[in-house]
């Protein structure tokens, strides 16, 4: 007979003989809900989603027959769900205020109808096969949910639902396969979250993921499809860069999944990301988000679960030809749910008590990115992944950082000093590297200017040379440095202060277009670089550091939103002007070359 | 509850008692133990299977004599009895009085493991606490329903910090119904007498529920202990509406017992010897602050935790930091300086500060100025290291502002007395005397408004002279 063997925190030893590793589990009175991860002759071992608090030995177990899968299908967006996908809103109506357990409430509403617009190039009779789309559903305003053949459905279509309000449960379509057997298509479909969802082929990567972040568009870029991690000690900025990322990127729906984090970090999205405006479609931006969460005070095994139903979902919608970004904050935590589960299954620790799976257990999830050709043939669609790392004592070269860093192509490192400098975002420009600089330039040369990448490497070339310099500084003394050094050292310092630092909370600045970063780009160094100019031809640098003109330029950010980049313009005239009227000044003196 | 005693303990060590051929046994239950001297301990079942029983004893297992104890199963949870006439009371960490009165009386219990909140149900919290220091409103605002902990270490002053901000915590034109629940674990007598006394010397007491385990007390009681006592913060938060100030010190040793019974469970090791699940665990503590929709009451946290060797990155502050929305850091170097409050700017943060300051709650400069302090204070620090190696004489004359900057900074703005109870507006304007010290061209975080309302720069000031007459 079926039943609790063993209870040892969230990990349950039950006598359970024909059970698959992978299947769910209910567990006693409650109905707990667990996952089979081990197997020892008649007993499995089970991983528990919720508080195994009050089971006894000898309660009940039921199989359940499946694997850990979600419900894919339209009213997905705009929720908040539990690492295993249940409805954290329709879980407050059960039971409160706080979590309760045994409850279960399905994650895609039942009652409510969506209309639906069937694909009028389809005709009964005709072949059809898995990821084609029978139809659509307006999810929201900005979101149109293609209704789609399940990846393993292939045959001829015997009906399509005509044009109607359905509610998900309804028949979308029927179709007779190859052996006979007829589907019966619903408005919605279930997926395991373990297993990567099918698609026709890997595309090559595309365009940039903006995210309207300089430090990350211009020196460290992402491209839509990519895998990127930003790891940092805690107060860094991981999740303000995520959230930034969350509001302002180019992707069409964006999956947030607050893994073992806190509570209130989502609370903060859902208050007000119904009342932003995303800024490429103009809609309310909760219309194309989902949050997914698991807090660091809820159970800790549906924290491990809670990636893999973010990233099932995310390949869904990119199954419907969209771009999708999944931020995941943090993959540390998930990575010490396995390690918990792991300690307690015994198996041996290999690095700081992680499992020697660990690395490969990564790099599995991180290949769910990616460009895509659609299953259906028609289109493709993309899954960017971001995850934060939380390393113990900010101590980058710990296993989950360090695996982690083999794994993706942009690294955005956080810096615990620029962090206590409230230079945010705390991006470090020496450790950060991104591996998309080519596929970038391709698209800013065409669609901002084709200097962009010229100019970037200036800027990062000052920026290293400064820190460089300031080392030395720090050993001999300022008085060792030439006007060129220092000026040097105050070029690198407008472009921190005017260019790299981006204040999530300033308004104006929160979001920088593509062009507003080029430009003021562009300002910045031609300011050192007329600078430079000057002190070639007998300047004092005393005179060019006090010119006013320095602060002004790190004002101008926050003076010129995305919108204002004429008036921005006037600045430039305005260095133009300072600059030639020194210009007339030295010119009497005999001009030196200025150093190549 | 079942009526018999069950004498099968077969092994018991560090704190854990292991009983053999019992069934049945409800995982997380509550259980006496009665030793030879008929003296009866609290535990609680934390493994169970059809064979054997595993159980933690709060009161430790030393002194047990296997053949002569006596365990009692009693069927339910560990529970804490709540009634409004709470307030006021002192009990021990599994809710046994404590200042010699009776136990209360009541039908309403609660199991003191909690459930986790709904985020779905949580609010945001957003209304600014004034607690009159200013290195805390000023730079580092606390919020109703933050938890924010303190990160100190031996000998320095963070038990007159917190009683002082027990004592001055307030919204600024709110005269609200307030509650502290005070956990304490392992500090000496004389710090639970300094408590004690201050919250009688400033009248909250009668608004004070204390739970306390002292240094000589049973420490795994300490793993209980922080649960019972937000149970209570919950209800009194939840159920009676009250704001309730939660003050746990100290959260080192809280994570000193988990780790003794982890090693005693065989419990795989993560750094420095405690378990991997030391993250989960003191999140199931700190995330119990906070605000409910629709719940007039708030748990504000406040945990203070000493950093072994001073050390940040070790796992408890580390983990700590990574759970808490921010931390106040204290500064050896400062504390030497006879500097008080003597908090260390650089590494303390306030997460939630941003949505609780500006027009609507403090003043509309607010956020720059305190961004512009940390830049400022920032760049004098890395001057002041420059100083200490090519010497101040070396300095430019602007490397010399930062100097006097750093050091008005410090005594002015930072330091203020323990009596001292600045409004924010005063902060704010000491915030300006300082900045004041700097050229308007090294201010860039500010706007260029905020200039000309508020900074009082003169070029030719000697800045050295005029920041030792500020200081005194
Ligand atoms: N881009 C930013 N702009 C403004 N403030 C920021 C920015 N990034 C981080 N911060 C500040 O730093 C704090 C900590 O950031 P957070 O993202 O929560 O850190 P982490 O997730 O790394 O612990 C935030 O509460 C905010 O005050
Ligand atoms: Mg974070």
């Amino acid at each position: 007979m079926a039943k609790v063997v063993d209870i040892n925190g969230p990990i349950v030893i039950v006598h359970l003989p024909e059970v698959l590793i992978g299947e769910q589990v209910r567990l006693g009175e409650l109905g707990l809900l667990g996952e089979v991860i081990g197997r020892e002759q008649e007993c499995a071992v089970v991983q528990v989603y919720e508080s195994t608090e009050a089971l006894r030995p000898g309660e009940s177990v039921e199989a359940l027959g499946h694997p850990l899968s979600v419900e894919l299908g339209p009213g997905l967006l705009g929720q908040i769900l539990d690492g295993i996908q249940r409805p954290l809103t329709a879980i407050a109506a059960q039971s409160g205020d706080f979590i309760g357990r045994g409850v279960h409430p399905p994650a895609l509403d039942r009652e409510k109808r969506w209309p639906f617009v069937p694909n009028p190039l389809l005709k009964t009779g005709q072949r059809i096969q898995g990821g084609q789309a029978l139809g659509t559903v307006r999810e929201t305003q900005s979101i149109e949910h293609r209704i789609l053949v399940p990846p393993d459905i292939d045959g001829e279509l015997l009906e399509l639902a005509p044009q109607g309000d359905y509610t998900i449960e309804e028949i979308a379509a029927r179709v007779q396969d190859s052996k006979g057997q007829i589907h019966s298509l619903r408005f919605y479909q279930r997926w395991p979250v373990r297993k990567p969802r099918p698609y026709l082929r890997r595309s090559a990567v595309g365009k940039p993921l903006l995210t309207g972040q300089r430090v990350l568009d211009t020196f460290f870029p992402l491209i839509k499809g990519g895998k990127a991690a930003v790891p940092g000690p805690f107060g860094a900025g991981k999740t303000m860069v995520q959230q930034q990322i969350a509001r302002w990127s180019n992707a069409d729906i964006v999956i947030y999944v607050g893994c073992g984090e806190r509570g209130n970090e989502l609370v903060d999205i859902l208050e007000t990301f119904p009342e932003l405006i995303d800024p490429h479609t103009g809609r309310s931006l909760m219309e194309r988000t989902l949050l997914v969460a698991n807090t660091s005070n809820m159970p800790v095994v549906a924290r491990e679960a809670s990636i893999y139903v973010g990233v099932t979902m995310a390949e869904y919608y990119r199954d419907q030809g969209y771009d999708v970004v999944m931020v995941a904050d943090s993959t540390s935590r998930w990575a010490e749910a396995l390690r918990e589960v792991s300690g307690r299954l015994g198996q041996m620790p290999v690095e700081e008590g992680y499992p020697a799976y660990l690395a490969s257990r990564l790099a599995a999830f991180y290949e769910r990115a990616g460009c895509v050709d659609l299953l259906g043939g028609e289109g493709s669609g993309s899954v960017t992944l971001i995850g934060a790392v939380s390393p113990p004592g900010g101590d980058f070269s710990e296993p989950v950082t360090s695996h982690t860093k083999e794994i993706i192509q942009t690294f955005w490192a956080l810096s615990k000093e620029l962090a206590d400098a409230r230079h945010y975002p705390s991006v470090d420009w020496a450790d950060s590297f991104s591996g998309y600089i080519q596929d970038a330039a391709a698209w800013w040369s065409e669609s901002v200017d084709t200097r962009w990448e010229r100019l970037r490497a200036e800027a990062l070339g000052i920026l290293s040379r400064a820190d460089e310099l300031a080392r030395i500084v720090n050993l001999v003394g300022p008085e060792a440095l030439s006007s060129q050094q220092r000026w040097e050292l105050a070029g690198a310092q407008v472009i921190r202060e005017g260019f790299l630092q981006q204040s999530a909370l300033d308004e104006i600045d929160s979001y920088c277009s593509p062009q507003k970063q080029f430009r003021l780009l562009e300002l910045l160094l031609n300011l050192y670089q007329r600078g430079q100019r000057l002190l070639a031809q007998g300047a004092s640098v005393q005179r060019l550091l006090e010119l006013p003109l320095l602060a002004t330029a790190k004002r101008l950010k926050s003076q010129y939103s995305s919108e204002q980049l004429d008036e921005m313009n006037a600045f430039a005239q305005e260095i133009d002007d300072i600059f030639s009227a020194l210009d007339q000044e030295y010119l009497a003196v005999p001009v030196k070359q200025p150093a190549a | 509850m079942r009526e018999k005693e069950y004498r099968y303990a077969s092994a018991a060590r560090g704190g854990l008692l292991f009983m053999k051929g019992l069934s049945g046994v409800r995982n997380g239950d509550r259980v006496q133990v009665r030793d030879h001297q008929g003296q009866v301990r609290n535990g609680q079942v934390i493994r169970t299977t059809t064979e054997m029983v595993l159980i933690q004893v709060f009161e430790g297992t030393d002194g047990l004599d296997l053949e002569r104890t006596w365990v009692r199963f009693l069927e339910e949870p560990f529970e804490v009895t709540l009634s409004p006439a709470i307030l006021g009371r002192i009990f021990n960490g599994v809710g046994k009085p404590r200042d010699g009165r009776p136990a209360l009386i009541s039908q309403t219990k609660r199991n003191v493991n909690g459930s986790a909140v709904n985020p779905a149900a949580r609010a945001y919290p957003k209304e600014f606490i004034q607690t009159g220091l200013s290195g805390i409103d000023g730079l580092n605002s606390l919020v109703r329903g933050q938890k924010l902990p303190v990160f100190s270490g031996s000998g320095l002053p963070h038990n007159r910090l917190v009683a002082q901000l027990v004592r001055q915590a307030k919204l600024p034109g709110e005269e609200s119904n307030f509650a502290v629940v005070f956990a304490a674990m392992g500090i000496s007598h004389a710090d639970e007498r300094f408590f004690r006394q201050s919250f009688e010397s400033s009248g909250v007491l009668r608004n004070v529920v204390m739970f306390t385990n002292l240094a000589d007390d049973p420490p795994i009681e300490r793993l209980i202990l922080p649960r019972t006592a937000l149970t209570v913060a919950e209800y009194l938060a939840f159920d009676l509406d009250l704001h309730v100030l939660v003050v746990i010190t100290d959260m080192t040793h809280y994570a000193e017992a988990l780790r003794e019974v982890a090693t005693a469970k065989g419990d795989v090791p993560s750094r420095k010897g405690y378990p991997g699940y030391l993250y989960s665990d003191l999140a199931e503590i700190y995330e119990r602050a906070g605000r409910i929709r629709d719940r007039h009451g708030s748990i504000t946290m406040v945990p203070v935790l000493s950093m072994p060797s001073d050390d940040i990155t070790h796992p408890i502050p580390d983990l700590t930091g990574y759970i808490t929305e921010g931390q106040i850091v204290l500064s050896r170097e400062l504390h030497g300086q006879g500097i008080y409050p003597p908090i260390h700017v650089p590494p303390s943060l306030s997460r939630l500060m941003k949505d609780g300051i500006g027009a609507q709650y403090t003043r509309d400069d607010h956020a720059r100025v305190a961004s512009q302090l940390y830049a400022s204070y920032a760049r004098a620090l890395e001057v002041r290291n420059l100083a200490s190696i090519v010497g101040a004489e070396e300095l430019s004359q602007r490397d010399r502002q930062y100097m006097d900057f750093a050091k008005l900074f410090e005594r002015r703005f930072i330091g203020q007395g323990e009596e001292q109870d600045r409004s924010i507006i005063e902060t704010l304007e000491i915030a300006w005397e300082v900045l004041s010290l700097l050229p308007p061209s090294e201010l860039t975080r500010v706007s260029e408004a905020d200039l000309a309302r508020s900074h009082n720069w003169s070029e030719d000031r000697s800045p050295a002279s005029d920041s030792e007459a500020l200081v005194a």
